[in-house]
Parts: structure tokens; sequence; C-alpha cells
């Protein structure tokens, strides 16, 4: 039965040197509030703003043609109700401020042939004028409005399209790209804080004095980890699930998975990302080191983690680097999980990396508790 | 002032850069968090689609489906594997290894000869973005198929112009807006833990009871960042010419100019934070929650202004990095255009002297 009490004298200290660190973190009414806070504010705020979809776009016509067919060419595309007119232009000349100053990003220029060109038989041009400074708005509309024209030509003869596209998006029928981004914000956006966070605990009491004093207290290794470890990774389990709560009930987006299996990876990713940050911690000297090291550590993870644009598209050696980032694990599973209804056996693969991170960190972290002195 | 203003200011800069040297880390980051950024800016984001992997079933056996496949293989948008059957394809997409399936139906020869033939393309709609450009090459594709059906009679066509970009590339944005992201992170990271620092450590104090002003250590304090600010600057400058082909087509000096500005107020933002928060631990989250998110997502740099909600725009407005964006962009792309120019430079310099003045009333004012 020793064991039995060395195990219990073993949690209890744990526990004791949780709840400092909890008392450490919370006991500032300010870092109370710049941890719940801005996470909600941010998860609302870019779930309005963080979108691909074109919803409204002004654009600027130049009909030189006048005609009833190219009126009604315009009015299929005034009746979208994304594109808006913000000007009707009396001359060509007039399109190239409305384009430099931003104030629109597409203009169309409809020639006076045009209607002459259709009656004839002949293939009857329509020209758009993009604004390449966000070629990802210009292309999007060119394609919207190619399809308005196609679909137009078409009903004009009765006949349909060459060759007609049935498109089924599965998971996400009306392709909603908010959905794509909002999603990875869950893995996103905590892991910022739980990096931050852990990265300081170490520092901290290094610049204050306080590690050694800890280092030569009856806690061993593994307890000074463990306890370290609980704070950071609770706090990015609320945050986790406050961004869940927004997504979910304020956006209203449709749970495919299991909560409890998101809940799981968020688990196993927070290791392995507190792991980072407590190795970040005990390497640093100072606070300031922990804090340059860590944002040296966030940046290219969230870049490199498909938040913004997919993995697939980036140059072949970089794919190669994101197998080193938990973030591109964690936010792969969790968009599966919760988009696509993955379950466990989809999504293992992404789930054993984070399980080895976490599994190579969380030592490294505890060896430089001892090793690294100033 | 006078000469002892700048012999003053001369002997605190003097102490800041040698902080500096000593703590090698700050220089680590504010250079190679800039190239760590521009290698992964320029070839890690990308919107442009290539290789795409979807998978193709071909149920008709015709001469037309084939020609249809022929196309789709022809094409650098698309990674194209055949799938026996669509069950198997639905498999491959459930495990994630494509992200499309094109289905061509048994009867697709037989409507295509009638001029009414179908395909039906499957999407993976948890990544909506690359899902729509996806459709969009699908689209280009079947309608270039030699077997369309029916005869071309007066059809309307759109002739897209993309001004400013004709490469139609996403680095020719992305590269610009980079100046902005790096800016704005150069001077919230590394100046916001600044006087944090020294209050936590008690030297601010010390500072005080000599015979400098406070203007004169806020000053000296941002010297050093505008130093690393200016090389990142060049950095930026030199890879988008050599590295990645942007062209610069307005006047490289003013988009210098405007980016020292656009340096100043950042780095000035960063000793605001600073000060107002006295605690390196909030000074860290602040610059973060203010600083890098922000500046990616309401500046205008992948996400239009244009497209989001009007009553984000305000909050986007209020964002010293979303007038830069918008100096940064034209004088890349689109060349001396001075009304741009100038509103922007006036909007800086109206941030640049109110954080000035709110940074140095802090100061004292807490000190008493």
């Amino acid at each position: 039965m020793i064991w039995l009490t060395e195990f219990r004298t073993f949690l209890f200290q744990i526990y004791h040197l949780v709840r400092k660190e909890f008392l450490a973190l919370l006991k500032d009414p300010k870092s109370r509030a710049i941890l719940i806070v801005p996470v909600i504010a941010q998860s609302l705020l870019f779930g309005y703003a963080a979108t691909y979809d074109l919803t409204y776009s002004p654009y600027v016509l130049f009909d030189a043609s006048r005609s009833i067919e190219s009126r009604e060419l315009v009015r299929r595309i005034d009746a979208t109700g994304i594109f808006s007119r913000a000007a009707t232009l009396s001359s060509q000349n007039e399109i190239a401020p409305m384009i430099i100053s931003g104030k629109t990003a597409v203009a169309i220029s409809i020639p006076p042939d045009f209607a002459r060109r259709l009656a004839g038989g002949e293939n009857a041009p329509v020209q758009l004028i993009l604004d390449g400074r966000n070629s990802m708005t210009a292309a999007l509309s060119a394609a919207y409005i190619g399809s308005i024209a196609a679909r137009y030509s078409a009903e004009r003869f009765g006949a349909a399209q060459a060759i007609q596209i049935e498109r089924r998006a599965w998971y996400n029928e009306n392709l909603n790209s908010r959905w794509t981004i909002l999603v990875g914000l869950i893995a996103a956006l905590a892991m910022i804080q739980t990096l931050l966070t852990s990265a300081f605990s170490v520092a901290r009491e290094r610049e204050q004095g306080t590690f050694d004093q800890l280092l030569v207290t009856p806690l061993r290794p593994l307890q000074i980890l463990i306890g370290k470890a609980v704070a950071p990774v609770v706090v990015g389990l609320v945050q986790s699930s406050v961004i869940f709560c927004v997504i979910r009930f304020w956006f209203g987006l449709p749970l495919a998975g299991s909560a409890l299996l998101i809940f799981a990876v968020l688990v196993v990713f927070n290791l392995a990302a507190v792991g980072l940050g407590l190795s970040i911690s005990a390497y640093a000297l100072t606070m300031q080191q922990a804090m340059l090291y860590a944002f040296l550590a966030i940046v290219p993870m969230m870049l490199l983690s498909g938040l913004f644009s997919p993995v697939s598209n980036m140059a072949e050696v970089l794919q190669w680097v994101t197998y080193a980032n938990p973030m591109r694990f964690g936010m792969d599973a969790v968009r599966r999980i919760y988009l696509e209804g993955a379950g466990l056996e989809q999504i293992w693969f992404d789930f054993v990396p984070l399980a080895v991170m976490a599994g190579v960190m969380m030592p490294l972290a505890a060896w430089l508790f001892r090793n690294r002195m100033s | 002032m006078g000469s002892g203003f700048l012999r003053r200011l001369a002997s605190l800069v003097r102490k800041e850069v040698r902080q500096m040297l000593r703590d090698r880390s700050n220089m680590a980051v504010g250079i190679s968090l800039p190239i760590i950024m521009i290698v992964l800016f320029g070839f890690g984001i990308s919107f442009d689609l290539e290789r795409a992997p979807i998978a193709v079933v071909n149920e008709s056996g015709g001469a037309c489906a084939q020609a249809l496949v022929e196309r789709v293989q022809g094409s650098k948008y698309f990674r194209s594997s055949r799938a026996g059957s669509f069950a198997e394809a639905s498999g491959r997409m459930r495990r994630g290894e494509v992200i499309g399936i094109l289905r061509i139906p048994g009867d697709f020869d037989r409507r295509a000869a009638a001029g009414s033939a179908a395909v039906q393309l499957v999407l993976n709609g948890s990544d909506a973005q690359t899902s729509k450009t996806l459709e969009g090459y699908v689209t280009g594709a079947a309608a270039l198929a030699a077997c369309a059906g029916g005869a071309a009679r007066g059809t309307v066509t759109v002739v897209p112009r993309m001004w400013f970009n004709e490469a139609m590339t996403s680095t020719w944005f992305i590269i610009p807006g980079l100046i902005t992201i790096i800016l704005t992170i150069i001077g919230a990271f590394l100046a916001s833990l600044l006087i944090a620092r020294e209050w936590e450590r008690g030297t601010f104090e010390a500072l005080f009871v000599s015979p400098v002003r406070p203007v004169e250590i806020v000053l000296a304090k941002a010297c050093p960042y505008l130093v690393i600010g200016i090389i990142d600057i060049a950095l930026v400058l030199l890879s988008a010419r050599y590295v990645f082909h942007v062209p610069i087509r307005g006047s490289v000096p003013v988009l210098f100019a405007v980016s020292l500005e656009f340096l100043i107020v950042s780095v000035l933002m960063g000793l605001l934070i600073s000060a107002v928060t006295r605690s390196q631990f909030l000074a860290s989250q602040l610059a973060l929650l203010t600083s890098f998110m922000p500046a990616v997502i309401f500046s205008g740099f992948i996400f239009d202004l244009r497209n989001m909600p009007l009553w984000i725009q305000p909050i986007c407005n209020a964002l010293p990095a979303t007038h830069f964006m918008r100096v940064a962009k034209t004088l890349f792309l689109v060349g001396n255009e001075w009304q741009i120019v100038a509103q922007g430079a006036a909007i800086l310099l109206a941030y640049g002297v109110a954080f000035v003045w709110l940074a140095v009333r802090r100061l004292p004012k807490r000190l008493a």
C-alpha cells in the first residue's frame, strides 16, 4: 500500500503546482479578460469578414450598344443580387479611374456592335475589366458573369449548354467558404494563446528567480512538467469550446461528426502545442526571448496549416515541411470531423502524428527544465 | 530642446542598441521571421489551384467522353486518376485522396449527339474555395471539349481582362501585401515588450530620475527597431523583384518612404501597447491580437474589403494596416497614383501623431 500513498502524494504535489499556475494566470482580472474576451470577438468578427465568397460586388457599366439584348444581359447581372451597379458610364475612358481608385473591382463594357453581331449569328464579346490587386475576387466575378452570359445565350436559342455540369458538393452544399475558415479557427485561435501561455510559464519564473526554488522543492521533473502543462491545456480547451459554441450556435454550422472526438483531438493537439511552448519556455533565458521564439513558431505554424489556403496549393517542399506542423494535423482533423463527419478510422493519420509530437515535445521540455540553466 | 536633446538622445540610443545586441533573440526574430514569412507567403500561400487531385469515372465508352477525359488529363490544373466505379471514387474522396469526382454517365455520347450531354461533378465542400475554383476549370474544360454539341450560333462571350495583374497569379497581390504584414508584426511584436519589460524589472524608474524626458525615452527605444524594420523593407522589395518577379510600377523611393512611415506607426503602436499594459504577458497577448490576425484578415490583404458586410468596414478602416495596404498594392501593381498615395500617407501621419501623443501622455502620468 506504500505505492498508493506515494501516488497520492505525487498527485497532491501536482495539484498544488497546478493551483499555483492557475492563480498566476487568472489572479489579474486583465489577464482573465484577455484569455476569454478576444477569442469571442475574434471568432465573431473573423466569421463575418473571412470569406472568399462573392456576396456583394459593386460594378460599373459602359453600354455602348444600348440595345434590348444588352439591357437584358445587364438585367440578368443585376438580378443576381450580388452585383450592384455603382455607376453607369458614358465613355470607355471613365472606366480606368473607377478601377484604379478601387471603387469597383469590375467594369463591364458592351461594344456598340453587340446586338448587330448577335443578330448576325456571330459571337458577341463583352469586355470585363477586373482589378488584379485582388485576383481572387476578380477571377470569381469573371466566372460568375461568364456563366450568366452563357445561360443567356443558351436561353436565347432554347438550347442547352454544350455540356452541362451537374454539381453536387458534399458536406457543404452551397460551397460556403466561411465554413472552411471558421472551423479551422477552432484549432488555430486557441493554439496561439496556449502556446503563448505555456511559453511564458517557465520563463516568467526564471526572470523572477522563482524557478530555482521550484527545482529544489521535492517535486520531480515529471511533476513539474504535468503541473506546468495542465493550466495551458485547460486554457486552450476552454477557448476552443468558446469558438466551437460561436460557430455551432451563432453561425449555425451543422455539426456532422462527434463533438467528443473533436475534443479528443484537441486534447492531444494542445498537449503537442504545450510541449512546444514549455520547451521554448525552458530554452529561453528571459520572458522577452520566450515570447519572440513563440512568435517565431506561431507565424509559420499558422501559414503552413492550411487555414487560409489549402496545403495542396503550396510548393512541394513546403508541403513536406507541413508534416512537422502540429497545427496542420489538428486543423485537418477538426475540419474532417466537424464538416465531413469523419470517425476515428478516417482521421487516425492526423491523430498519430499529433500523439507522436506530444510524446516528443513533452519529455524534451522536461529535459530542458533540468539542463538549461543560465 | 537643442543640443542637449540630441546628446541625451544619442546616449540613450546607444544604450538601447547595446541592450538589443547583447540579446540576440531580438535580431534573430527581427530579421529571420521576415525571411521565413517571405518564403512561406511567396511559396506557401497560393490561391491558384494547380494539379488538383480528381478522380474520373468514365461510364461511357464513347469517343466524345474519351475526348473530354483527355481534355481534363491534359490540363495543368488537374492531376486526374481513373476510377473503375463511382463507389471506388467515393471511397477515395472520403479518405481525402481526391478533392473531386468527375462522373461521365453511360448515356453521355448518345445525349451529346442530341446536343444535351451532361456530366456530374462531385466536390468536397469542406474546402469550399478550392471546390469552386475546380468547378470553374471543369466547366472550362467541358466547354472546350471537341465534341461540344450544337452549332455555335451568336453566343455572348465574356472576355475578361485582368488589369495590373497580367500574370493572373495570387503571388502578385500577396507579396505587396506581405510588406504590410511584416512591418505590422515587427512593430507590434518587438516593440510591445520594451517598456513593459522595464516596468516589470523596475528599471524604468531609474531612467526617469535621470535628466531624460519621456519623449526622448520613446524615441530612443524606437530607434533600433526602425533599423531592423528598414532592413526588412529592403528584404521584401529585393525579393519581390528578384525572387518573385513582381513588378514595382510606382516609384521605389516613394514606396520606401511610405513603408518607413508605416513602420514608424507600427513601432509606435507597439510602444503604446507596452506603455498601457505594463506587463509582458499582457503586452504580448495584446500585440498578437492587434497585429498578425487582424492585419491578415481585415486589411484587404487576401479578403476583399469590398466584399465584406458594411458594418465591418469601419473596423477595417480603423486599422493603419488597411491604409498602407492600399498604398503598397497600388504602388507595386498600378503605378504612381498620387491621390491614393497622398491619402494613405496623410492618414498614417495622423495615426503617428496620435500614437506619440498618447504614449508620451501615458508615461509621466504613471510615474507619479
